[in-house]
């Protein structure tokens, strides 16, 4: 019965829909790309290692960093598997006639075997290369074509500042949202990398744990080191954990999502206002039927399901359209931004839910009034 | 027939039924102490002028309307202690309504529009489509059954109008001037049928202002001036009246 009048009103049906059908629609599609861009984010920043502390050394006028005996000592607290230093800086890179600005990055053997980078031809360089300071270098894909266009680079020669280097490894390309790829990097030993960039300590460090676990202690131990280090000055370091940065990361995203839900429910109450405009015109307009249907029978509470039933047809009608749309608009979107796209049942669950509870709501005091028309005032209203 | 005989019979009784309406701030008197008993096998005409009551009467009989004052007993219960949805089960399976305007939906085809008071009895669709097809072959519509009223003549129309009256099976069936909107012959031919419907054992209350529709029944009852005067009726008087107003 209800579904009768809907489809002989299909136009204003249609119009009334819309209003859901946009609500429902910006709410999905924002809630997906947000969704979708932070999780491409944190998937990221889990992906490089939540066991990882990163610690960041500023030192002091009289230490600037971190020396090999600091590094050794950091290594030696328990529950840590290694340490990796990183010396970069920003330096022309150059082969015969080709010169560039890269990011050369000094790292140890262990930053190959901890992070998933990948080695597409050669080899990283290993422990000894590192002990030694070899001039090897392992290169990003970019450098790679552009500087060695056609030809293999791995054996071949580059300019690093004033030193030479051997090319033993090519990494290849990478994605890489948030932290930026290494396509365009360039990885040497950091031992080679303190004498090329002319540097005597090291001022960041990734502590690698082995127990996540144990975080808590081993953030302690790290920072007893340091203090002693640097003679117990405080702001001379920071320690920086992946753990915190992604709690930190979806509380906002959380907050992000919420606020923007809120923002999109606006269009929903205007949509539901559409509804309950839509059905009381229509219980006036079909008073002589309500009356009739009264007259053969029809008790109030059967008279208001059958308008709630309509109004909530026409929310979850315009709800599962405005779904379909959101999902459409926030796949165009997340190929737009270039972050993935994720489907998320929630999401869509929650809004078949809203759109349902759109149309109750708003359907209630129409029926309501349509159950309670008096037979005889409705028979006679022609 | 007894007096208890006919106690037994009895489908309703009015009993100094009064009511009263307020019309800018003046009180009108529409029904003025009506008794009026109606046993099962009658088929009664209800006679009078327009504004003379006929119509607020129909309705207090049909539940559709409450009096001011007075009893009316429905099947042996007093209405006026039956709630709301008391009142609907008894106009679903009590009482059949006939209309003037036949009052059919308009998006549902002849079979669908008789099977509505049935959805409101909880029957299921296949019940309900076994008593439609029968109800609306007794009024010779069953070559019709899926055309929609705007596709029916008058006189189909208040045919299947009829027949969603009967199915229910009602103890009454209230027919609000079934003849109003039809032409001499066709209202004829749907008075024809309420007599074979009555024949058949069905109690029929019929209410016009037309004499002659009134003469098809087998009891006349005439209002005047929302008084109901049992008895016979002077026919050509009956009519003169109804020319003068015209």
């Amino acid at each position: 019965m209800s579904w009768a009048n809907i489809v002989n009103n299909k136009l204003r049906s249609a119009l009334t829909m819309l209003g859901i059908v946009i609500g429902v629609a910006s709410i999905i599609a924002l809630i997906t790309i947000v969704q979708g861009a932070t999780g491409a984010i944190t998937d990221e920043i889990s992906s490089l290692g939540a066991n990882i502390l990163t610690v960041q050394a500023r030192g002091t006028p009289l230490k600037p960093g971190l020396s090999a005996n600091d590094l050794d000592r950091l290594e030696a607290i328990a529950d840590v598997r290694g340490v990796s230093p990183t010396i970069s800086g920003y330096v022309s890179v150059s082969h015969r006639d080709k010169v560039l600005e890269a990011m050369v990055q000094g790292k140890n053997e262990l930053y190959f075997r901890e992070r998933p980078v990948q080695i597409s031809a050669g080899r990283a360089f290993n422990a000894l290369d590192v002990d030694g300071a070899n001039r090897v270098a392992v290169i990003g894909s970019d450098i790679a074509r552009e500087l060695f266009y056609g030809q293999n680079p791995l054996g071949r020669s580059l300019r690093i500042g004033g030193s030479t280097y051997t090319v033993v490894g090519l990494l290849a390309p990478s994605g890489g949202f948030a932290l930026g790829s290494t396509n365009k990097a360039v990885f040497i030993p950091y031992t080679a990398a303190m004498k090329t960039l002319g540097v005597r300590t090291v001022s960041s460090v990734e502590v690698h744990m082995a127990d996540v676990a144990r975080a808590d202690e081993i953030i302690g131990q790290v920072e007893a080191v340091l203090l002693e280090s640097f003679n117990y000055r405080e702001q001379a370091y920071s320690i920086f954990n992946m753990q915190d940065a992604l709690d930190v990361m979806k509380d906002v995203t959380r907050i992000l999502s919420l606020l923007l839900a809120g923002i999109a429910s606006i269009s929903l109450v205007v949509g539901g206002i559409g509804i309950m405009n839509m059905m009381l015109v229509s219980v006036t307009e079909r008073t002589t039927e309500i009356g009739l249907r009264k007259a053969l029978g029809a008790e109030p509470v059967q008279i208001q399901i059958q308008f709630l039933t309509e109004s909530v047809i026409l929310s979850l009608g315009g709800g599962l359209a405005g779904i379909v749309m959101g999902l459409l608009i926030a796949c165009a979107g997340s190929w737009f931004i270039g972050i993935p796209f994720r489907f998320s049942a929630t999401t869509v669950i929650a809004a078949v839910g809203f759109s349902a509870a759109v149309g109750v709501l708003f359907g209630w005091m129409p029926a309501r009034k349509a159950s309670r028309l008096n037979p005889i005032d409705a028979l006679r209203h022609v | 027939m007894t007096v208890r005989e006919r106690e037994m019979q009895e489908i309703l009784r009015l009993k100094d039924i009064v009511k009263c309406y307020r019309l800018g701030g003046q009180e009108q008197v529409v029904l003025d102490n009506v008794n009026l008993t109606i046993c099962r096998g009658d088929f009664i005409a209800i006679l009078g002028p327009s504004g003379a009551g006929k119509s607020t009467l129909m309705n207090i009989i049909g539940c559709l309307d409450v009096p001011t004052g007075g009893r009316y007993i429905l099947g042996g219960r007093d209405v006026a202690a039956m709630t709301e949805a008391q009142l609907a089960r008894v106009r679903n399976r009590e009482i059949g309504f006939v209309f003037q305007s036949f009052q059919l939906l308009p998006r549902l085809n002849a079979l669908e529009n008789v099977e509505l008071p049935l959805i409101y009895a909880g029957l299921p669709r296949r019940r309900r489509r076994e008593l439609a097809l029968a109800v609306l072959e007794r009024v010779g519509l069953q070559d019709k059954v899926y055309n929609y009223p705007n596709q029916l003549s008058g006189g189909q129309q208040q045919r299947v109008a009829i027949a969603r009256s009967l199915v229910t099976d009602p103890a009454l069936i209230l027919a609000d001037e079934p003849t109003g909107a039809l032409d001499q012959k066709t209202g004829q031919q749907i008075m024809a049928l309420f007599q074979e419907l009555n024949a058949d054992g069905r109690t029929v209350v019929v209410i016009t202002h037309d004499a002659q529709v009134a003469g098809y029944a087998r009891k006349i009852l005439r209002i005047v001036d929302g008084r109901l005067f049992p008895g016979e009726v002077d026919l050509a008087g009956q009519r003169e009246h109804i020319d003068v107003l015209g």
